[in-house]
Formats: C-alpha cells, structure tokens, sequence
C-alpha cells in the first residue's frame, strides 16, 4: 500500500526514533518542552522540530498553562497505529499459552480420576 | 498438540475491545483455570513476569484484583467487581487499570465492564472476552497499557515495519 511521503501522515512520523522517544515521554502526562529536552539530551531546536512534526500528523496536542506550552499524546490519532493493538493481541496471546498448558495438565488430572469435582 | 494459535483482537465500536480464542479443552475447565487463583498464577503474567497477587472473591460483588511483577521490574496490576457469574458458561466483571492511589477518582475514570462467555463445541471451547468502555479515551489507555507493558517490543516491531515501508 503507498503511503503519504515523508511526515504527512502519523505512521511515518513515527518511525523517527526520537519521535517515538518523544510520545514514550508524553505517554505518562502532559509535559513542557524543557522536560522533553531533559528527559532525552536533545537540543531545544531538535526536540521542537520533532514536536511540530508530531503536531503537524496529530500526534500531538498542545495547550498554554500560563507562560508554558505543555504538549500531550493525543490518544486517538494514535489509532492507525493501533494496529499496534497488536501488542495487545500479543500479551494475550502469550496469557493463553500459558493457559492452554494449564488446561492440559487439568484434562489429564480428570482422566486420571483424581479431580476433586 | 494443541495448534490453539493466536489471540484475535478486535474493535467492534469505539469503546469496545474483543477477544477471541479457541481452547482445546471442555468449557468447565477453562472456567476453571480463569477463575481459580493457584491456577491464575500460572498464566496470567504471560511472558511478561510474575504473578504476585491473584485474588479472586467469585461471587457478585466480590472483588477481585491481579498484580505481576513485569520483568522489567515494575508491577502492572488490574482490580475490579464481580457483577454477574453463570458457572462455566459467563462472568460480567469490572476492570480499572492499577495507575496509584486517587488517580482514578482525579482522572474520572469509569470501570471498564467486561463480559467473558465460555462456549463449548466438541469438546473445545471458544473464549470471548468483550471490553465495554466508558469513552473512546478509555478504551485507548487499555489498549496502550498492554502497549506501555511491552512498549519496547512494540517500538522495535514498528521500527521494522516502518523500515519496510522506506
């Protein structure tokens, strides 16, 4: 499937590492973008940079609070890339697993008579 | 062998998370490995950790809560209420993502409700598990929190596949 060139559209912005190192930051809370600059030793210019792109695929959402810009993972434009309910699907996957050697442990319990039902 | 294959997650609405998976076993015994505590433990962590809590107070509005110790080292835990229980057959229950003390009640957060159904067909047994969420918000943060529990893996996979789209 084409896709939309360079940053136009949310899964591109994201494959840029330090992108998604930004939305990892903003995934626990709303942060100005001193925090940002702190939390992952980039220079202002590069961090606001990256922001604008995130800003620009909506991404990312910001809102003054007084003098201070704070920026958020805007959760719903995140779905496209929810097909990353993949990593859902998997931590599931792995539970049943698990549980399917569980189960098999208890059908062989019961067909050796010694289940207490 | 058992060839069970994977967990199929969907998004039947906006505020709706399902799960689907077919069990080689009779019904009672999967019901039996859900909802049994000792048994709980064995599989509820996935590969992610340990389980260090399972209680499990089965009757409607016991509570029940579930905490693992990723193996990352932090804890990722779940609590809720029981609302419904048709033994072997259905469990209507509530769901709050563990985020610290107050933060539910500071973030207006809804209990998801989950209804899970055990079906059985020749002797193997279908799982469906469907999530009702209070907003299209919340269903998002459940859907991230199983992202946040394996966020680096999910980065890497995305990193491959943005790779491929190059």
């Amino acid at each position: 499937m084409a896709r939309a060139a360079t940053t136009t559209d949310a899964f591109n912005a994201v494959a840029e590492p330090r992108r998604r190192a930004i939305l990892e930051v903003l995934a626990s809370g709303e942060r100005p973008v001193n925090d940002l600059v702190s939390a992952l030793a980039l220079a202002q210019p590069q961090v606001s940079k990256h922001l604008r792109v995130l800003r620009e695929v909506g991404l990312v959402e910001v809102r003054s609070d007084g003098r201070r810009r704070l920026y958020r993972v805007n959760g719903r434009s995140l779905k496209p890339i929810h097909d990353w309910v993949r990593t859902f699907e998997k931590t599931w996957t792995q539970r049943f697993e698990r549980l399917d050697t569980v189960l098999e442990e208890l059908e062989e319990e019961e067909g050796d008579g010694i289940d207490g039902d | 062998m058992v060839t069970s294959g994977t967990a199929v997650v969907t998004l039947p609405s906006e505020t709706q998370i399902q799960i689907t998976r077919e069990f080689d076993a009779p019904k009672h015994l999967v019901y039996r490995a859900w909802t049994t505590p000792e048994l709980i433990e064995r599989w509820w962590s996935g590969k992610r950790g340990e389980v260090i809590v399972a209680d499990v107070d089965l009757r409607v509005g016991g509570s029940w809560r579930y905490l693992m110790t990723a193996n990352e080292g932090y804890e990722v835990g779940f609590h809720g209420e029981f609302r419904e229980i048709v033994p072997n057959e259905r469990i209507v229950n509530t769901e709050i993502y563990d985020t610290g003390p107050g933060t539910e009640e500071a973030q207006g957060l809804e209990p998801a409700v989950i209804t899970t159904t055990f079906t059985e067909v020749g002797g193997r047994t279908l799982l469906t598990q469907t999530t009702e969420c209070h907003s299209a918000e919340v269903r998002d943060m459940i859907l991230e929190s199983g992202m946040e529990v394996g966020m680096q893996e999910s980065m890497d996979r995305l990193e491959q596949v943005a790779g491929s789209l190059a």
